[in-house]
């Protein structure tokens, strides 16, 4: 019926102009330019074709710092983030009032700057003045240097990450939970099942899936933390010229700018991608394994 | 059975408490934001602080609006997320209509190549975007900020799937009728599906509005800067007036809350296929 030509190319032409542009070429030139010693990227010279930079990367005590933030990030909010959201996403998804309001709340940080919010958090984890501290004073508990002292700012950034990533999770759960097919719960319910038996039994078996996804979505996401810590520490990656909340984005991007290392900012970015591409085919795995099976089957 | 009575109304009070907890939560930094941008500079670094101004002052906005070029950050913003919004819609549009109806040669391959693309980190790319942005010598320009922000993989795939949807009948139909594709595209199948290219459109204009690392690093003067990174500046030209800081920060969050609170519905739509990608 339909015949091939190439109009289609004509309707696809702006935004593969653009693409090849500002992603392909970029993406080629990243895997090069991460080869080349001494590389500056305004005048295009270096001094060599080596894996000097990788070596330089992986020497750095800033670049393991980063990885090893990334991890701390990873395994507190991730999971933090999964059972909160996890939770108030049953909430929300049971018989209560004002479930539009509610909801409506909950996704409002999904959409507002983390920059502006990050100056907010700033300013409530302000060691002098802060909200938070003025709570813990209340209480008896004497006031933490949030954002002054080091060993506080992987604290700070979590709590922050943490409220940060709730809406995006609340959001996909509750979609995932509104699918679950509401005979299953009737069939418990004449059973009278209890409570805590469907959530295990039916829930999270049902949620599995999507649960998965949040974790490697929030791991992805945690490799590129970048405008959190620089809301928090005011454009810095810890207090008084400590980079002890450093991320690895936050490395890449100091290096490149600041210190004009572009070989290293490049390997440093290559290392970047691979992670991302290593979590992004575990995510796809379970959905290959399936359709292999069902393949099988036929 | 009465205890077990007594046990249903606790737990539905309980299920309020985490509810109500978890909002204050999520509100906590916008509540404190405003109530923060009213006081005045000798209140705000009160200890222990005090939760509601005693005095309301409006003056803090009136003040940090001209404190730093804020209403020129303003309309920066409003230019650069506003063209790239329409722009970003009509290249969305018009590959999402290649992808969905045409059949060309290669398609599948380039289909599956766009989508790849989505892996790849955007922070990748920094260096040889800001190197060809230099060279092209738009450095500080509005088009440096928008050109490249262009085209969206997420967008064109959301539109494909929804114009897939479309029945072929009415395609074949309009062929019929000497309809031109280019005609059909925007008297059809633009109007069949404005909610979704309406979703496109806010998430466009919320995520062009938020950004901060590129508007960062291709402009350099003042008069180009947009309100995030004015905001930063801001910042540390501020010093220690924070009712200030906070009230530029209402500037930058407030419109997107408007937005999110009359749009929602919209935005949801969105968020929930953002979710469903993977």
């Amino acid at each position: 019926m339909k015949k091939k030509s190439f109009k289609g190319y004509i309707y696809l032409a702006p935004v593969l102009i653009i693409m090849l542009v500002f992603t392909a070429y970029p993406l080629v030139r990243a895997f090069i330019m991460s080869f080349y010693e001494d590389y500056n990227a305004v005048n295009g010279t270096y001094s060599g074709i080596n894996i000097e930079n990788y070596r330089a990367l992986f020497a750095s005590s800033d670049f393991r710092t980063a990885l090893a933030n990334t991890t701390i990030y990873v395994l507190f909010v991730v999971p933090l983030s999964v059972i909160i959201s996890l939770l108030i996403a049953n909430l929300l998804n049971s018989h209560i009032k004002f479930q539009g309001l509610f909801q409506t709340l909950y996704f409002l940080p999904y959409v507002t700057s983390v920059i502006a919010i990050g100056v907010v958090w700033r300013w409530i984890l302000h060691s002098q003045y802060g909200l938070l501290n003025g709570i813990l004073n209340f209480f008896g508990i004497e006031s933490i240097g949030w954002l002054t002292d080091r060993r506080y700012s992987m604290a700070s950034l979590i709590i922050f990450a943490v409220w940060k990533s709730l809406a995006f999770n609340i959001m996909i759960f509750l979609a995932a939970l509104q699918g679950i097919s509401p005979d299953l719960y009737s069939a418990a319910r004449v059973d009278s099942t209890p409570r805590w038996r469907v959530f295990f039994r039916i829930t999270v078996p049902a949620m599995g899936p999507i649960i998965a996804y949040a974790f490697i979505m929030g791991i992805i996401n945690a490799f590129k933390v970048y405008n959190e810590v620089y809301a928090l520490f005011n454009g810095a990656a810890g207090p008084n010229g400590y980079n002890s909340a450093i991320t690895i984005v936050f490395y890449i991007y100091d290096q490149f700018y600041n210190n004009k290392k572009y070989g290293i900012a490049a390997a440093g970015s290559v290392v970047l991608f691979l992670l991302i591409m290593v979590f992004t085919m575990i995510q796809k795995l379970p959905a290959k394994i399936r359709a292999r099976k069902e393949a099988a089957q036929k | 059975m009465k205890s077990r009575k007594a046990v249903t109304v606790l737990v539905e009070i309980v299920k309020y408490v985490v509810l109500i907890a978890g909002a204050l939560f999520t509100l906590l930094p916008f509540v404190w934001m405003v109530l923060s941008s009213l006081k005045s500079g000798g209140e705000i670094i009160m200890i222990p602080p005090t939760l509601f101004p005693k005095k309301v002052l409006f003056s803090n906005y009136v003040e940090a609006w001209t404190a730093a070029p804020f209403p020129r950050y303003f309309l920066n913003t409003v230019l650069v997320a506003g063209i790239t919004t329409v722009g970003v819609l009509l290249t969305s549009i018009l590959s999402a209509f290649a992808f969905a109806r045409l059949d060309f040669p290669g398609k599948k391959i380039v289909f599956s190549l766009f989508m790849a693309t989505l892996m790849i980190p955007g922070e990748m790319l920094l260096i040889t975007n800001f190197v060809t942005i230099t060279k092209l010598g738009w450095m500080d320009t509005y088009q440096a900020m928008i050109v490249p922000w262009l085209a969206n993989v997420f967008y064109t795939y959301l539109l494909t799937q929804f114009f897939s949807s479309v029945p072929d009948a009415l395609y074949l139909a309009a062929k019929v009728d000497k309809c031109s594709d280019l005609k059909f595209l925007f008297k059809i199948m633009v109007p069949m599906n404005k909610n979704a290219i309406t979703t496109v459109a806010i998430l466009s204009f919320i995520g062009s509005w938020n950004s901060f690392l590129w508007p960062l690093l291709v402009t350099n003067s003042k008069e180009m800067r947009v309100l995030s990174y004015g905001l930063v500046r801001f910042q540390s030209e501020a010093g220690a007036q924070y009712q200030l800081i906070m009230a530029a920060s209402c500037i930058l969050v407030l419109p997107i809350v408007v937005v999110y609170l009359i749009l929602r519905k919209y935005i949801l739509e969105g968020m929930a296929y953002t979710g469903v990608k993977g």
